[in-house]
């Protein structure tokens, strides 16, 4: 839902970042405001879930250039956890299995460290389990998972369920999600994409980040980003993801080709 | 953004490495003949335990120190230990009124109140400071039972018709290097009697300071279980921070009968040594359980966290039938610390069972390896073992070693073996992070996760301890 008056959540301003000595992200722009369902989509390796890990706070990507402000403050300044606690919330295109952590108490811990920013109570064991109990209902998840090791032994998708389960709990007020339909079968997709649909509301903000057209048929984007080598190519409506599907990525490559022609070229890192 | 390294949570400073100003009466430094004599009239005993100590250090001379243990580390020269460090004091006090208050803030500070109204409500407690036991707390509750339970030195005197009965018949004077030398010069330790039937009202703990440099500790530890009798003993350990390298060889012995059990716990925090591997304790432990009766029942847990060296194999002979023992270790290591840990499940009798979960986390530069050997002997029909080996390793300078020995004469036997290695990756500690749980807590929960099934083992009143005491050494500043 587009409303120029809704309060500014995220905003990226020419964000350029690298991992080791590569350049990936090559001056990104993208404003998400409450209430907004943002889909990024492009090709592999043009950017999409570099971007994601930088917001996140991957320790791995440097950011070289440019400013992300959530909410009025300076993100790239916090720690991921940080991050996490204010309501910043990474749903994993391949979340990692963590042996030995049970799943409950991982997402007990989580949700206290985000209710102990918002100056919430502690949820204690008992507490916890009913208000788990219910969030399980958004991505229709048998309980019996909150019994094993984190992500250990699921299917994909029951990972991409645990991940929106972990949404459900921590509410987020920015929720990026990277691939989250990668490797589900129509069945997964439809619950996924039901339960992200059910979270998103007029207070919060989702960017999409994905392949297909398949997600977006689910949930409809107020904007859909395209992004090429590192930067943000196009922005337009729904109609955008659909243009995409019918006529393919290659009117990108001629893109960006004329943009080189006209000495466009990625501004020169200063070290 | 964070900077902080798994390493950097890891090298957590040492908190109990003060040295308690005391006075201590000290012999001179160096092994003979003449220092065991002294040992023993010093401890005014008798004659059957001077030669029990005169034949042991006679074999020691005749044997090798052993060197088939992945462990390096220079030469240890006898000569230059002190054998018998006492804090002065006369005679073990009747009342804990009497005990140097300075000994007694040394245990406070160690978080082992000993004073009648701070003490542990549940568990009653053996403090062995140096070579000499200063207190044991609880007697008279527990002798209301008939458990007896106080310094090896006073049972000496008090029960000797008990420690000539059994002391060195599960680990005898010859077993090996280190055993040999611990009969010869133990000066202290616990001797714990269970009588037929009687379920130990209470946990049982003794915790071993060592306080003086270049001091040895030698202690010796007798638990006897009688027919239908059972107890749960714990014992903690912790020593200052000096940059000469201490000698600990213990030797524990447990005799289990008919249907009795021993549950025996291990919270070892020596020193280890600093960054560079510089100092530390170099434990050299022999334990050795003996399930004579049928039925009978030990269990061994470990939380091996300390030591520069640690050359340990609790083990369980499974004499009687249808016996079972068991061993849970956890073993951090960390820097330069080396550790050679396992155990021996040796299936004598029939049905015979043994289970061995060990879990050996190495960070650093330190060198973990676990070494069991499971033993089914030609009568030990239907014998079971099950062993789990499981290593976690935290960067990359870190080593694992699993050195599994199987030997079989039986060919009824079922014996499982299962090894596995994880690290902990940055993409876990990513992901966790990026569910608010912080850089250090994160860590701390993957490493309690891995131990969770030892810690499962422990008494409940330790089992918090244990996972605080690995958090401490995984605590560290992030930022």
């Amino acid at each position: 839902m587009i409303r120029p008056d809704a309060p500014l959540l995220l905003e990226i301003r020419d964000l350029h970042a690298r991992v080791e000595d590569q350049p990936i992200l090559k001056g990104v722009n993208l404003t998400l405001r409450a209430g907004e369902i943002h889909a990024v989509m492009g090709r592999n390796g043009s950017g999409k879930s570099t971007l994601s890990k930088v917001l996140a706070g991957h320790p791995a990507y440097t950011v070289t250039a440019g400013s992300v402000t959530y909410r009025g403050a300076d993100l790239l300044e916090l720690d991921p956890e940080q991050r996490a606690r204010i309501g910043l919330f990474l749903g994993f295109q391949y979340p990692v299995e963590i042996p030995g952590v049970s799943n409950l108490e991982f997402l007990r811990v989580a949700t206290n460290a985000r209710r102990a920013e918002r100056g919430e109570d502690e949820l204690d064991t008992f507490a916890f389990e009913d208000l788990v109990r219910e969030r399980l209902k958004v991505v229709q998840m048998d309980p019996a998972f909150l019994e094993r090791s984190v992500n250990e032994g699921f299917s994909g998708g029951e990972k991409k369920r645990n991940e929106i389960l972990q949404m459900a709990l921590l509410e987020p007020l920015v929720a990026i999600l990277d691939e989250t339909d990668s490797g589900l079968d129509i069945d997964a997709l439809r619950i996924v994409a039901d339960g992200v649909s059910q979270l998103a509301g007029p207070d919060n903000a989702t960017l999409l980040i994905t392949h297909y057209q398949r997600l977006l048929d689910l949930i409809t984007p107020d904007y859909v980003h395209v992004m090429a080598a590192g930067r943000i190519l196009r922005t337009g409506g729904k109609e955008l993801a659909l243009e995409l599907e019918r006529t393919g990525y290659d009117w990108v490559d001629q893109e960006l080709a004329n943009l080189e022609a006209t000495g466009e070229r990625e501004p020169v890192e200063v070290a | 953004m964070s900077t902080a390294t798994v390493g950097d949570l890891v090298s957590q400073p040492y908190k109990h490495g003060f040295v308690t100003d005391i006075e201590t009466e000290k012999i001179a430094k160096g092994l003979s003949e003449d220092v065991v004599r002294l040992i023993s009239s010093k401890k005014d005993e008798p004659d059957f335990l001077l030669a029990f100590r005169l034949r042991a250090y006679r074999q020691w001379l005749q044997m090798d120190e052993p060197n088939w243990a992945a462990l390096g580390y220079p030469g240890i020269d006898y000569q230059n230990i002190i054998y018998y460090a006492a804090p002065k004091q006369q005679e073990k006090k009747a009342s804990l009124d009497e005990v140097d208050p300075k000994l007694l803030e040394t245990f406070e500070k160690l978080g082992i109140p000993l004073s009648e109204q701070k003490r542990l409500s549940n568990v009653a407690v053996d403090a062995v400071f140096d070579s000499v036991s200063i207190a044991t707390t609880y007697r008279e509750k527990l002798a209301e039972h008939g458990v007896i339970f106080c310094s090896i030195s006073e049972a000496v005197k008090e029960h000797p018709d008990l420690i000539e009965q059994y002391l060195g018949t599960v680990v005898p004077s010859n077993d090996n290097y280190f055993a040999a030398l611990n009969s010869a010069v133990f000066s202290d330790g616990s001797f714990v009697f269970i009588p037929k039937g009687v379920e130990c009202p209470m946990e049982l703990s003794t915790y071993f300071r060592i306080n003086s440099a270049d001091t040895g500790q030698f202690e010796r530890t007798l638990i006897v279980a009688e027919e239908g009798a059972s107890v749960s003993y714990l014992e903690g350990c912790t020593a200052p921070m000096f940059d000469t390298n201490q000698l600990h060889a213990a030797v524990v012995e447990l005799v289990v009968l008919d249907d009795a059990s021993i549950k025996y716990s291990t919270v070892q925090n020596w020193y280890a040594g600093d960054e560079n591997g510089v100092g530390g304790i170099y434990n050299f432990v022999t334990k050795r359980g003996q399930c004579r009766g049928d039925r009978s029942r030990i269990s061994w847990t470990q939380v091996e966290t300390g030591s520069a060296i640690t050359w340990k194999y609790p083990s369980c002979v499974l004499q009687g039938a249808d016996s079972v023992g068991e061993f849970y270790s956890v073993a951090l290591t960390n820097n330069r610390q080396q550790a050679d840990t396992g155990t021996k499940m040796i299936h004598v009798g029939p049905r015979t069972r043994s289970t061995i979960v060990s879990k050996g986390i190495s960070a650093g530069h330190s060198s973990n390896s676990y070494r069991g050997l499971v033993q089914i002997g030609p009568k030990a029909v239907g014998a079971k073992n099950y062993s789990q080996c499981d290593s976690m390793l935290i960067g990359d300078q870190a080593a694992a070693n699993t050195y599994p020995y199987i030997r079989s004469q039986q060919p009824d036997a079922a014996v499982e073996h299962e090894a596995s290695t994880c690290r902990i990756s940055a993409d876990q500690l990513f992901y966790l992070q990026t569910r608010g749980i912080g850089f250090e807590e994160a860590v701390s929960m993957m490493v309690s996760g891995f131990c969770r099934d030892v810690f499962n083992q422990l008494p409940m009143e330790f089992a918090a301890e244990a996972d605080k005491l690995l958090a401490l050494k995984l605590e560290g500043s992030v930022g």
